[in-house]
């Protein structure tokens, strides 16, 4: 029971943080989707979010330490709405090559390839 | 059975670990998983325990912006893409055994540096003073089993609230009118904050506020304009759809 009595720190969050951006990274990475491309867009995204929340909390911080403070939510906000403004202008133009090309595989969308 | 010599069980621990393992495991199913479907659903969970997340780390405001915004909005947005494009063999593509190898191999060798990189800071691992300074600053590693117990009163210099202060502190600590008044240019947080001549509406988040929002009137202008229905040329009759 030791796990369940040590305090959570800022190390923690960076740790799911971190599992999570690896996963997105991986997941822009062999995705054949346009969508799944997307979608690890999204969780990189949120894996550095859940890195600015934890070092702008209070109450992860030992005592005296520097922290981000309330800036770290600022940021935190503006990654989430200019990540609804990506996910928007890049659902629309999968949207317009799915309805020229009639696919949605990353692996066809070759034409600027010289 | 006798729990009485049981370090007392730290709830934000036990949430922590909740939220983390689902955030965690669905966010790695939504790379496992081929079924573009499943991926969304699988998104949304792990998403969704992400804002559980925020809210533990006391970000109240960003939390409830990450339900609304995120899982209400943007994904909501990206299952109506998927609904419109999921048809035949789109909805699961599968993809190759060798690209699976390269992407694990080069993934575990960024999840080797990152984590390790956070957990070799010590104050980034919240934990008392007393308790470092009894473990010589040894840089990487969790303490065995340092049994922190709030009624000793040697043990724990930095946590030394009391638990009625500590609620208090929590129903003073919500963030939304602070941030409100920060997107507006005033940092009421900081009032006493050094430099004294950037205080008192200096140092806000005017500017980015604004470029953001006409950011945000550009990009949906843009994707409606992006996405219309037009006709093709050439194409079959006249009015079809999409």
């Amino acid at each position: 029971m030791d796990v369940l009595s040590q305090p959570i720190g800022v190390a923690h969050y960076m740790a799911v943080g971190a599992i999570l951006f690896v996963s997105g990274a991986v997941c822009m990475a062999t995705k054949r989707n346009a969508l799944g491309v997307l979608m690890g867009i999204e969780l990189v995204l949120n894996g550095a979010n859940i890195n600015f929340v934890a070092f702008g909390s209070e109450f992860l911080q030992s005592e005296g330490s520097y922290g981000l403070g309330l800036d770290g939510h600022f940021v935190a906000l503006f990654v989430i709405v200019l990540a609804a403004a990506e996910a928007a202008v890049a659902l629309a133009i999968a949207l317009n090559f799915y309805n020229n090309h009639s696919t949605v595989d990353v692996d066809r969308a070759d034409e600027l390839k010289g | 059975m006798d729990f009485s010599h049981w370090a007392p069980i730290n709830w934000h621990t036990v949430f922590f670990l909740l939220f983390s393992i689902v955030a965690c495991v669905f966010g790695v199913a939504v790379v496992l998983s081929s079924n573009i479907v499943r991926m969304a659903l699988y998104l949304i969970v792990s998403l969704g325990a992400i804002a559980g997340l925020f809210f533990l780390a006391g970000a109240d405001f960003v939390g409830s912006m990450q339900l609304l915004i995120y899982v209400g909005g943007t994904l909501v947005l990206l299952v109506f893409g998927v609904m419109l494009t999921a048809q035949g063999p789109f909805v699961s593509m599968k993809t190759g055994g060798g690209d699976w190898i390269l992407a694990f191999l080069l993934s575990g060798c960024l999840l080797a540096i990152l984590v390790p990189a956070g957990f070799s800071v010590r104050a980034w691992q919240n934990r008392p003073a007393a308790a470092d300074a009894a473990e010589g600053h040894s840089s990487h590693g969790r303490a065995p089993a340092q049994l922190v117990s709030a009624t000793d009163p040697h043990a724990t210099k930095a946590p030394a609230k009391t638990e009625d202060a500590v609620d208090r502190e929590v129903v003073q600590r919500n963030t939304a009118a602070r941030i409100g008044m920060g997107l507006l240019g005033v940092r009421v947080d900081k009032l006493e904050s050094p430099p004294s001549k950037l205080t008192g509406g200096m140092v806000g988040y005017l500017l980015p506020f604004e470029i953001v929002s006409v950011h945000l009137l550009v990009v949906l202008i843009g994707a409606a304009y992006l996405a219309r229905t037009k006709k093709r040329a050439g194409g079959i009759g006249s009015g079809g759809v999409g």
